[in-house]
């Protein structure tokens, strides 16, 4: 790459109190390419991008656009130098249709009709298919997204932000996104790309800068670098990958069937006909991109949502009607996605999060008074054995980073010596060690011999864990298929609600995504 | 530049200096406006802190009614506490103290003028379970229909007003009372009396009800699974799910244990200080525990001594209506300065002041 950088950045630092989010960062950005930002949860990025984007200010360094200094002050003053940026977590009203949300972005927004027509050029124009007079509250995450898109496009920008785009998307719309992204390109727009899956870097991506603990580690070119070398600039080390035994399936011992749930807001997932089957010593793998019912399907396992008590069954046992605790008692626990205000109480300490879930099979309790000092035991029996990164267990939950606190909620359910564990989105935010040792922890205990089902977006993970692999599509479970053998195409088909596909090989030809 | 920084987790030390540093502030603050109102403030702070208790002239009257008034601030505070804790709001503690004094007062008069023993206990639980009733309107209100706990539990007491008023001048007035509204004098009726346990000290049945509400409030926080449930709830409403907590019985539990002790304090004032069922029997003491629950940070200890403190300022206050002709808005607003304070430091619980000098590029 030569000639003159698009934006170039010189030697930003920024520090937050305790700790330094960027150390003397320095890269460039050519005009008209993909530009990957990698790093791992913590690195950096977000800091990075927020500060090109006007919403944090640097300590000190300096940015130039096309020569001249950048130093934006708002987003708005980002956005009129031609930077945009589509979020991680999107800001749209699900009550409003597509052009009213777009409308609401922009400085001066055109009429309605004018917009819509607008929105309706540039999405053909960019193969991005979107309606705008649909509701969002109506659209899958992918259409959210192209929204999002859209909405940046319309302002014609020099530089597009993307932060993590795909961790929403299935293989199939990442393929539309990556198409677009490619077209931009081609046009003269350059791509910031933030990301920490090296695969679709190496497909889209002609220039990588990696972040590691807010320093630039390493520059390459990702179309002729490997994913593994990658990776080890990105974490510093070689990761284990891990190990699994062999697995022997043992008797069903949690059966779900003819599980149909309404939601409970009107913009929730409803559950229908819910069908599972789950060994002893099985790992199922539930993919699906978030806001299929993921929640919502946790919730009735858990015991929060209660159901007609034959639609859940643990060893043969009705359950659908009990509540969390005589689940727990019985032996299912669950760890929800969400870890502060769901699986764990933030201003609460860590022994008060151990009463949470264990009082039932660790007998934290004497006919209602609570023995402190066996739920203070079990605390730090938990961060001992999972490596929970804390001073001690009577800090708050929320003074964890957010690894740490996954491996303590994990750590606390698999302590309890479950017969059967579901975990939702188990590394979440993780960074790669710690969600190597959860994945460990997950395969030793269904190694031991309990039921194991993993939802996930992550198919990399489910991919990693799974002895069985089904999909979450729009609140229906798709038919569940081994996971040795299934390829991306397959499994794109399958989250993008594909649900007939019985025998594999004669009939996912005729299904669409 | 000073800049809030959050603690990783709440400060303990600040926890138990937030009040003190909110005294101290009322105090320079109360001062000042005493200053400007043309009174001596230092005279008036030592009038409204220090007199009730140590000056011979005073104290002799103001060190009982210290007790005599903290007694019901506390019982309330500690049943509106629980339900704070766990984000149920109730607002109407006055009504529910209406409603046990009526209640109790009524149960008793209805036996006049026997004197069995069993009167008086028969009157304190008419009034526990006056209260209880009173508060469950809003809690099956909230339970079956989603309504919000602080309107309905606020505006029944003005229900509860009328319904005194009612009384006062119709069903329990005194037969003998010369058309006069009021009821018999309960506190002079051998069996409905609520007396003086120790000479000149204030303490009557409410006040040790109340302490023995403190102490049953720090085990239940702190020993019992049904207080780390309510801490639960109010904290993290999902995770209280999670957890197996039911919500809408933490709403029944909270609002009828806050009821039922507004209730108590209402049937023990009733039949002791007050004495009577009369149109103005009710003095906001439902409405001052809130501010000592807060004043206590929902603390049991705490709440004992917001209200013993909440108490003084009333003596206090009088007094210097009394000796200074400070105007009686002025020390309302006095008190009003005291959770203004509390509530303004508390950010230094959760957060922590930086002062940064080096600019930003």
């Amino acid at each position: 790459m030569s000639g003159p950088a698009l934006l170039s950045i010189k030697g930003i630092t920024k520090a937050y109190p305790g700790v330094v989010a960027n150390s003397d960062v320095s890269f460039d950005i050519q005009p008209g390419t993909v530009h990957a930002l990698l790093g791992e949860n913590g690195a950096g990025k977000s800091t990075l991008v927020k500060m090109i984007y006007g919403l944090v200010r640097p300590d000190s360094g300096s940015m130039e656009m096309n020569g001249a200094s950048y130093t934006p002050a708002e987003p708005r003053a980002a956005r009129a130098s031609g930077v945009a940026m589509v979020f991680q977590h999107f800001s749209l009203f699900e009550a409003l249709n597509v052009a009213e949300n777009i409308s609401l972005g922009m400085e001066n927004p055109p009429r309605q009709r004018d917009l819509a027509q607008q929105i309706r050029e540039v999405s053909d124009a960019y193969g991005l298919p979107l309606d705008p007079d649909r509701l969002v509250g109506d659209l899958s995450a992918g259409e959210r997204q192209r929204v999002e898109i859209v909405r940046c496009l319309l302002q014609d920008p020099k530089l597009l932000v993307m932060d993590e785009p795909t961790s929403v998307l299935t293989p199939q719309e990442v393929e539309i996104l990556f198409r677009t992204l490619r077209t931009l390109r081609d046009e003269g727009t350059s791509i910031l790309y933030i990301s920490h899956k090296l695969e679709e870097i190496r497909v889209l991506c002609n220039e990588a800068t990696i972040l590691r603990l807010g320093k630039v580690v390493g520059e390459c070119d990702p179309r002729d670098t490997s994913a593994a070398e990658m990776a080890e600039m990105m974490v510093g080390k070689s990761l284990a990958t891990p190990a699994r035994g062999n697995t022997q399936l043992g008797p069903v011992v949690l059966k779900v069937s003819g599980l149909s749930v309404d939601p409970a807001t009107p913009f929730g997932t409803p559950l229908r006909h819910i069908g599972i089957e789950l060994h002893a010593g099985e790992v199922l793998g539930i993919g699906g991109v978030a806001g299929n019912g993921q929640d919502e399907l946790l919730a009735t396992l858990s015991g929060e949502t209660p159901t007609a008590p034959g639609s859940v069954m643990l060893n043969r046992q009705p359950i659908g009607n009990m509540g969390p605790n005589a689940r727990r008692a019985l032996g299912l626990l669950c760890a929800p996605e969400e870890r502060l205000g769901h699986a764990a109480a933030p201003d609460m300490s860590l022994v008060e999060n151990a009463l949470l879930t264990a009082r039932m099979r660790k007998g934290l309790d004497r006919s209602g008074f609570i023995d402190w000092k066996a739920t203070r035991a079990f605390a730090s029996e938990v961060i001992e054995t999972y490596d929970v990164r804390t001073p001690g267990p009577d800090n708050a939950a929320r003074s964890l980073s957010g690894g740490n606190l996954q491996k303590f909620v994990i750590g606390r359910e698999i302590m309890q010596d479950p017969k059967v564990l579901v975990v939702n989105q188990p590394t979440w935010g993780v960074d790669a060690s710690a969600a190597a040792a959860i994945r460990q922890a997950i395969l030793d205990l269904a190694q031991s011999g309990a039921g194991v089902i993993v939802i996930s977006q992550d198919l990399d993970e489910l991919l990693e864990v799974a002895d069985n692999f089904t999909a979450l599509n729009e609140g229906r479970l798709s038919n569940v298929r081994a996971t040795k053998g299934l390829t991306m195409e397959t499994i794109g088909l399958m989250l993008g609600g594909a649900h007939d596909m019985r025998d594999p090989d004669a009939e996912t030809i005729h299904v669409e995504a | 530049m000073l800049r809030l920084e959050k603690r990783p987790s709440p400060s303990r030390g600040w926890t138990i200096a937030t009040p003190v540093l909110a005294v101290v502030l009322t105090m320079i603050a109360g001062g000042l406006m005493f200053a400007a109102l043309g009174k001596n403030p230092v005279e008036a702070i030592r009038i409204i802190f220090w007199d009730p208790l140590f000056n011979m002239q005073f104290a002799s009257y103001a060190r009982p009614q210290i007790l005599v008034k903290a007694g019901p601030l506390i019982l309330i505070a500690i049943g509106l506490s629980l339900g704070f804790r766990a984000g149920v709001w109730n607002i109407g503690a006055e009504g529910q103290y209406i409603m046990g004094a009526l209640a109790g007062a009524a149960f008793g008069l209805a036996f006049y003028p026997s004197e069995s023993p069993l009167i008086f206990p028969g009157m304190i639980i008419a009034g526990a379970l006056a209260g209880w009733a009173w508060a469950m309107i809003p809690a099956i209100l909230k339970t079956r229909f989603r309504t919000n706990e602080i309107l309905v539990s606020l505006l029944l007491v003005y229900v509860a007003e009328k319904l005194l008023a009612s009384a006062a001048t119709g069903l329990l007035r005194n037969p003998e009372g010369r058309g006069f509204p009021g009821s018999r004098q309960l506190n002079r009726i051998e069996s409905m009396n609520n007396p003086e346990l120790i000479a000149n000290t204030g303490m009557h049945w409410g006040v040790v009800v109340a302490f023995i509400a403190v102490i049953m409030a720090y085990v239940l926080l702190n020993k019992h699974l049904l207080g780390y449930q309510i801490k639960l709830a109010g904290q993290a409403p999902r995770a209280a799910r999670f957890a197996g907590v039911k919500p809408n019985r933490l709403i029944m539990l909270c609002l009828g244990t806050s009821g039922a002790l507004a209730g108590l304090a209402g049937l023990f004032e009733v039949t002791g200080p007050a004495g009577q069922i009369s149109i103005d029997f009710n003095v906001g003491y439902g409405f001052t525990a809130i501010i000592v629950a807060f004043l206590g940070r929902l603390h049991p200890v705490g709440i004992l001594l917001a209200g013993l403190l909440m108490a003084l300022t009333y003596i206090g206050g009088e007094l210097a209506q009394l000796m200074l002709q400070i105007p009686a808005p002025a020390i309302q607003a006095f008190q009003g300065m005291l959770l203004f304070f509390l509530l303004a430091v508390d950010v230094l619980t959760n957060y922590r002041i930086r002062i940064k000098t080096e600019g930003v590029a």
